[in-house]
């Protein structure tokens, strides 16, 4: 028996200078960053504060921290499909072998959904929704920290694939039968599946702990009703989670099924449905791209009302766009293959189902002009990447509401027409969403703003940038190039896709500049340092210190109205003689640290890797830890820990200006 | 809700949206339903999958060949009656019983382990029979759907046992007792499940 099952020396891809070249830098950076921490003496810190801290504030920021590091991977991608479609035109075969462009593709659109825009979102929620609700944490901060620590292993597992083995070369959505035994036997797809699987289970335990939250815990007086929208928009988006998630775990699961004990869902033989693996994945995969952009619409809706001044123009509305969104979302899914050969009946429902849900996108677009309409509006960072969105989006709606045609999708069904498209609306909604989110609660975070004029550089790069590598999509599509080519031989397409890497190089630029920003932003903070509320706020985040303390609030505000921190400072205002009263404080109870989430995503790695490589014996040896992980954990006594009265109240002294309304 | 509010005499009482963070007991019992709706939406991709490859026998058995209703029948009164033990549990551990606990354990442990050797013994049947889950699309779904209750059942049976370690050493606290209601809330939604696999795959499966 081979004890390290198909793994050997030959899975190191020792002859391929680019993955080698990648995988030494990568290696030596983790190894650079590890000996500073170690030697500088930060381990016991970074292990008490943020690894074993089960605070939503501190996961939140870890989860942001691991997306932009998986878009700088992400993004090398996108840069290396660019040069190769630059240059391998005619006879050239550019300088990526086909084999390698393959999984170059694939990775690229695993990492940016799952790994890349998925925790950005989520990163948000975290740091956001409990704060907005005016609460002290999530319902289950273990379970949150749980949750990062698997999406972290998801992240592990599909880096570790760079190097060891390969990765999938069936595209982001690894349809069978290309992705059953028969036709990729390698290791490349299953690296694909459990990272997926493992960092599912997580996007599932978030799901459930925010919609747990956001129903069962929120401030004395915060009806529904009162809640800010961004809060609204979550609730749709984990719904969409509880809901999705599951079905794509149960596909996945089929799909290792085929691969691992030879069943046969979606073979060519056994009278086996690839077709049903298609309509299972886009069950799951067009609500998930709600899950995406409803959040990024939250932020926009904050960003907005803030900065105009004004609070936001039809709030009923928006509730109503968003949770008719979160239902519609699940009745449109069979617009990603019209071309399966489902009747024309078929295809005309979904066809009309995929317009209809353009209309209350359609509303949140009017409904946030209005706000601006009329207000004072200030060009922050933040407003630029709201302002840039609009105008985007509505491009990127538009041309998606023209292949729910049928027949034009017909047409234009897997062309570059369709990757301009959803890089239309997934750049200009989700990216610009968590980076205008990235740019309004950084000051809240941290206490210091960001760097201004670094920002609207960003932002510029990246908005010019998106233009000009993405339009020329659009006319190749048109054109007739389909994606995922590695060479081509006509010589009309090259100009356009000379173009279109020139504007990723844009957006390399505005990448760097996000990067100089924070750093510039970090360098300066003593002169960006701000108060608990630096933009003149409405929702309760604003109405605690900056950073918050742990406990988030000393007392829990009671809610009134919507936009009740701002309704208070205009009362505040009105009635400045008015005495102050006296806060009573008590104790604070607050969960206690917890190392299961990380331990459990050890376990998670090492169970994952095992069954990529069947290396048996260590893949029984990861269950069995993960199980004892969780044994132990519910076995604990003192999960809670008190924060006495006297430090609460300190803690307000200190920073009475920030907390006195 | 244990949770007060400050009401001034003359003011409405807030409504249950307004009342605040809702005490744990009630939001660990919500959010676990949350996790069993999530559950029954992976078990109905798992039926929908089922339901499409129904036919898909590529020459092999139906399943009108291969289920024994007889043994099916009585797979579905243990699993039933574990879930009325599962009941006398919780009714015990309402009035802080621990005898009747454990007795209550012990049945519902019995009836499920019951159930699973029955349902091992159909599959390996099956298996010896050739009708194995690589043999056509059919087998595989069914398989998988009725395997994947099956783990359920397995899980919830370890479940039991732990939990019944923690009456033994903590004794009825609160996180137990927490725990022990959405033990009962997973037992119950298991036979739901059953319910509708029962109907779908052995009820509907031989009548075609």
């Amino acid at each position: 028996m081979n004890l390290l099952g198909k793994l050997s020396w030959s899975s190191i891809p020792f002859d391929q200078p680019i993955i080698m070249g990648t995988g030494a830098f990568v290696v030596l950076a983790i190894v650079a960053i590890l000996s500073w921490v170690t030697l500088k003496g930060y381990v016991p810190y970074l292990w008490r504060e943020w690894i074993t801290s089960v605070d939503h504030k501190r996961v939140g920021v870890m989860y942001f921290l691991l997306a932009l590091v998986m878009l700088l991977r992400g993004f090398a991608d996108a840069i290396m499909m660019r040069a190769q479609q630059t240059v391998a035109a005619g006879g050239a075969q550019g300088y990526l072998p086909p084999e390698h462009f393959d999984q170059i593709f694939s990775a690229h659109g695993t990492i940016m959904i799952f790994f890349v825009a998925m925790p950005l979102v989520i990163g948000l929620m975290n740091f956001v929704l409990p704060l907005q609700l005016g609460v002290r944490d999530v319902a289950f901060p273990t379970l949150n920290s749980v949750s990062f620590w698997l999406t972290a292993s998801g992240v592990l597992l599909i880096n570790v694939s760079l190097v060891i083995g390969e990765f999938a070369k069936t595209g982001w959505i690894a349809y069978p039968p290309l992705s059953e035994l028969q036709f990729s036997p390698g290791v490349g797809v299953d690296y694909y599946l459990w990272s997926l699987q493992i960092s599912g289970v997580g996007t599932l335990l978030t799901g459930i702990n925010f919609v747990t939250t956001i129903l069962k815990l929120r401030a004395p007086g915060m009806g529904y009703m009162r809640m800010p929208v961004f809060c609204w928009t979550s609730l749709a988006a984990n719904l969409l989670i509880v809901a999705a998630f599951p079905v794509l775990t149960a596909t996945l699961a089929m799909l290792l099924l085929d691969r691992y004990l030879g069943f046969h869902f979606f073979t060519v033989d056994g009278q086996g449905n690839a077709m049903m693996y298609v309509n299972l994945f886009w069950v799951w995969g067009h609500p998930e791209v709600y899950i995406l952009i409803l959040p990024a619409f939250g932020v926009f809706s904050e960003v907005v009302a803030t900065f105009s001044g004004k609070p936001l123009f039809g709030y009923r509305s928006m509730v109503a766009a968003t949770m008719a969104i979160c239902v519609l979302s699940f009745l449109v899914w069979l617009h990603h293959f019209f071309t399966m050969g489902a009747s024309a009946d078929v295809n005309g429902f979904f066809g009309v189902m995929t317009m209809i849900i353009a209309v209350p996108t359609g509303v949140k677009v009017f409904n946030w002009l209005f706000t601006m309409y009329g207000g004072r509006v200030r060009f922050t960072v933040p407003v630029l990447w709201s302002l840039g969105f609009m105008v985007t989006f509505v491009i990127g709606g538009m041309t998606g509401v023209l292949m729910a045609v049928p027949p034009a999708d017909f047409q234009l069904h897997n062309s570059l027409f369709l990757v301009a498209h959803f890089h239309n609306v997934i750049i200009g909604g989700v990216v610009f969403g968590a980076m205008a989110g990235y740019n309004y609660w950084f000051p809240k975070v941290f206490g210091f703003k960001l760097d201004e004029r670094w920002g609207r550089a960003s932002f510029w790069c990246w908005l010019i940038g998106f233009y000009v590598a993405f339009m020329p999509l659009y006319v190749l599509g048109l054109m007739g190039m389909t994606r995922r080519m590695q060479h081509y031989d006509n010589p009309a397409w090259q100009p356009w896709l000379i173009a279109a890497a020139i504007g990723a190089l844009i957006i390399l630029g505005g990448i760097v500049c996000q990067i100089v920003q924070l750093v510039v932003s970090i360098r300066d903070r003593e002169l960006l340092r701000v108060s608990g509320d630096p933009w003149n706020g409405r929702t309760l985040e604003w109405s605690t210190a900056s950073p918050p303390p742990a406990w988030n609030f000393a007392v829990l505000p009671h809610v009134a109205e919507r936009d009740t921190y701002w309704v208070r400072k205009q009362r505040a205002s009105a009635q400045q003689d008015e005495p102050v009263t006296q806060q009573q404080y008590e104790p604070v109870e607050m969960p206690r640290n917890s190392a299961v989430g990380v331990v459990n995503a050890f376990f998670a790695v090492v169970a994952g890797f095992a069954l990529i490589w069947h290396i048996w014996w260590m893949a029984g040896l990861g269950l069995f830890g993960t199980f004892l992980t969780i044994l132990i954990f519910a076995f604990r006594d003192e999960d809670e820990i008190e924060v006495p009265a006297a430090q609460v109240a300190q803690f307000d002294r200190v920073h009475e200006a920030e907390v006195a309304i | 809700m244990n949770v007060t509010v400050a009401i001034d005499a003359g003011e409405t009482p807030p409504s249950a949206s307004e009342a605040g963070p809702a005490p744990k007991r009630i939001v660990v019992a919500y959010g676990f339903w949350i996790f069993l709706l999530s559950d029954i939406v992976m078990f109905s991709a798992l039926f929908a999958a089922y339901t499409v490859l129904r036919h898909a026998t590529a020459g092999g058995p139906t399943g009108a060949e291969l289920f024994n209703q007889g043994r099916v029948a009585i797979e579905t009164a243990c699993l039933l009656a574990s879930s009325y033990t599962c009941g006398l549990m919780t009714l015990a551990v309402n009035s802080r019983r621990r005898l009747g606990t454990y007795v209550g354990a012990l049945l519902t442990f019995a009836l499920g382990a019951a159930f699973l050797t029955l349902e091992i013994r159909e599959f390996a049947d099956m298996i010896a029979q050739g009708a194995s889950p690589q043999r056509s699309a059919f087998l595989s779904a069914f398989f998988t759907l009725v395997g994947c209750h099956g783990l359920h059942v397995a899980a919830g049976l370890i479940w039991l046992v732990v939990m019944m370690a923690q009456v033994a050493t903590k004794g009825f606290r609160a996180p137990v007792l927490r725990r022990l209601q959405c033990f009962s809330l997973f037992w119950h939604a298991l036979d739901i499940i059953w319910v509708g696999l029962f109907t779908v795959v052995y009820l509907m499966g031989v009548a075609s």
